[in-house]
């Protein structure tokens, strides 16, 4: 009977795992697929292995579609990742990059660099990451010195929030030029992104996401409490501010090339811990395929639903997001303290 | 073993234990006594190395706690905690954890640590949960799994901190005879109660605890016969011999301050 038990919550992993994987790669496909310009699926195969690489068809697949399907992957991936890790490390079910003032930070520090020295643009992963960092300290650090509930510490994000996205309209305000597609950037979107302005950032992401897949173990431990972590051996201090770096990175990362985008850090972890519930790995290696599927298929829908016209995909997302983040903010005062 | 020597300990600079030495003896249940707000779960939790001491020193086997690193202190000492996460995660998979002290670069669970987890599931009852999520347990199903994780650490000692207090009747005979058992194997196994009857019946040392200080340690008859537990928890206390063995129960104490204030209140 047990034995049943065992192979019957195998296959249905496989199946789940499966299921991810082809969702992920099928949302990858449509993104170079589908578009305002209707393409053969032969000439989007033809532009990406390089048999083609002049054709209108080609430039279309090559420089619009291929950056853009990466960006969001990308953005998807960092994004809810960054949002399970914060999960994991504030033991708050409700904090995401977005709600606690880590993508605003980022976006500050963005802002303000585009404002002060537009010619340190390319820094722009790193800027991004600084302020992304400063929110997530500032967040952090107040929860671990005052002991605040969990409540507090999201209040208290949203006030850090505030702030930066009052930062935010002030630099683009005070300099209208700084940021181009000020409106995509508030938002969260990925018109005219490009595969050098990915690069830098996507390097970010990919290294950050290696170390917190292998700081899954600890992950799991820190998951427990801390007194229950640290009895068993581990270092918690340590361990917390390494993984709040990461989020940082990952969060800081994707803004810096695709804006404010909200609610994916907190939608993709929750529906994954709810789907799987076997511990961090699994989370977090669902949460970053499910992020890209996510923000992908919704950057598809902004691009598809009104074409010719193409709306910012944060739009597409919160649209998605926010009637969820109400069914779990009920759910959460009803159920379990 | 572990030995603490006039340890003083608190929290944000206001200390709450002062001046304790006592030992937790191998082989021994020995159960900490006292009211709300007087150091037991601080006593713990310093002896663990999970707070600063402010004064004193706590020896493992005669070597300062505060010159070992957290994995040596996870090898020597196991702990349950009051409140618990409830996280989700597979049960085997959290009992698991309890080898995290013992692992080594690249830190994967091999055979052995499988099989000293499941003998841990088993000794707690809790084997037949091993591929549920614990977030879909029960309370007490739950401290089954926490508690071995703990076993799974394989420690000479082992603290539990209240392990009875939410567990229905049946659960605090069935957690204070793993207690036993436990002891009976050699480990020093050290718990806060909430429970004098409890704690008199099943412990082998009682230690009485009255705002952070040590006020006495020993049998339970030589604490029953000490009067110390009426002074600390101003109640009296009082046993019967019974079929069952001696049986002990409380009783209201009538404290002077509060008759005069219920005269003033007719």
């Amino acid at each position: 009977m047990s034995s049943l038990r065992i192979f019957s919550t195998r296959r249905s992993d496989i199946i789940f795992w499966a299921g991810l994987c082809a969702l992920t790669l099928g949302a990858a496909a449509l993104g170079l697929w589908t578009g305002s310009v209707k393409l053969e699926p032969a000439q989007v195969l033809d532009a990406l292995t390089g048999r083609d690489g002049t054709s209108a068809a080609a430039r279309i697949v090559l420089y619009s579609r291929l950056p853009r399907t990466c960006a969001a992957m990308l953005a998807g991936a960092a994004l809810a990742v960054s949002g399970a890790v914060i999960q994991t490390v504030l033991d708050n079910p409700l904090a995401s990059p977005s709600v606690i003032g880590v993508n605003s930070g980022a976006g500050f520090a963005v802002a303000l660099v585009c404002a002060a020295a537009p010619l340190a643009q390319r820094y722009t992963p790193l800027v991004a990451f600084g302020g992304a960092l400063a929110g997530v300290l500032l967040v952090a650090g107040l929860s671990q010195r005052t002991g605040a509930s969990r409540m507090t510490v999201i209040l208290a994000g949203v006030a850090i929030s505030a702030m930066f996205s009052a930062g935010i309209d002030t630099a683009v305000t005070l300099v209208p030029d700084a940021i181009s597609g000020v409106t995509d950037f508030r938002i969260g979107g990925f018109t005219g992104v490009t595969m050098a302005q990915l690069a830098p950032a996507a390097g970010l992401i990919f290294v950050s996401l290696g170390i917190v897949f292998s700081l899954s173990q600890q992950m799991d431990i820190l998951a427990l409490g801390s007194d229950t972590a640290q009895s068993l051996g581990l270092s918690v201090g340590p361990v917390r501010i390494t993984l709040l770096v990461l989020a940082a990175a990952l969060a800081g990362a994707a803004v810096s090339f695709c804006g404010l985008m909200g609610f994916v850090g907190l939608i993709v972890p929750h529906t994954m811990r709810r789907l799987l519930g076997k511990g961090s790995l699994s989370l977090m290696v669902s949460s970053a395929l499910g992020g890209a599927f996510f923000v992908t298929m919704c950057d598809l829908a902004a691009r598809v639903l009104f074409s010719p016209f193409e709306l910012p995909v944060g739009i597409i997302l919160a649209f998605a997001g926010a009637p969820f983040f109400l069914w779990l903010l009920f759910k959460q005062r009803g159920g379990r303290t | 073993m572990i030995r603490l020597n006039r340890l003083c300990a608190g929290y944000f600079g206001k200390t709450v234990i002062q001046e304790v030495t006592m030992e937790f003896l191998p082989g021994k249940v020995t159960v900490l006594l006292g009211p709300n707000g007087s150091g037991k779960s601080t006593l713990l939790k310093a002896s663990l190395g999970l707070l600063p001491l402010t004064g004193g020193e706590v020896l493992y086997d005669d070597v300062d706690i505060r010159r070992l690193k957290r994995r040596q202190i996870a090898q020597k000492a196991a702990f349950l905690t009051q409140s618990r996460n409830t996280p989700s995660i597979q049960a085997l998979r959290m009992v698991l954890h309890g080898r995290f002290p013992y692992l080594t670069y690249p830190r994967h669970y091999g055979g052995q640590d499988y099989a000293i987890a499941r003998g841990a599931m088993d000794a707690t009852g809790s084997r037949q949960h091993e591929n549920t999520n614990v977030s879909l347990l029960s309370g007490g199903q739950r401290q089954g799994v926490y508690l071995a994780m703990a076993l799974a650490q394989d420690t000479r000692t082992l603290f539990m901190d209240e392990p009875t207090t939410y567990l229905d009747i049946g659960r605090q005979f069935h957690m204070m005879r793993t207690a036993r058992s436990l002891a009976r194997e050699g480990k020093a196994v050290v718990l806060v109660l909430h429970d004098i009857c409890l704690a008199l019946r099943e412990a082998d040392r009682v230690a009485v605890l009255q705002e952070g200080r040590l006020l006495c340690l020993g049998e339970p008859d030589a604490i029953y016969q000490s009067g110390a537990l009426e002074q600390v928890f101003g109640v009296g206390v009082h046993r019967v011999d019974t079929p069952h063995g001696m049986q002990y129960y409380c009783v209201p104490q009538q404290v002077p301050g509060r008759i005069a204030e219920e005269c003033q209140n007719t």
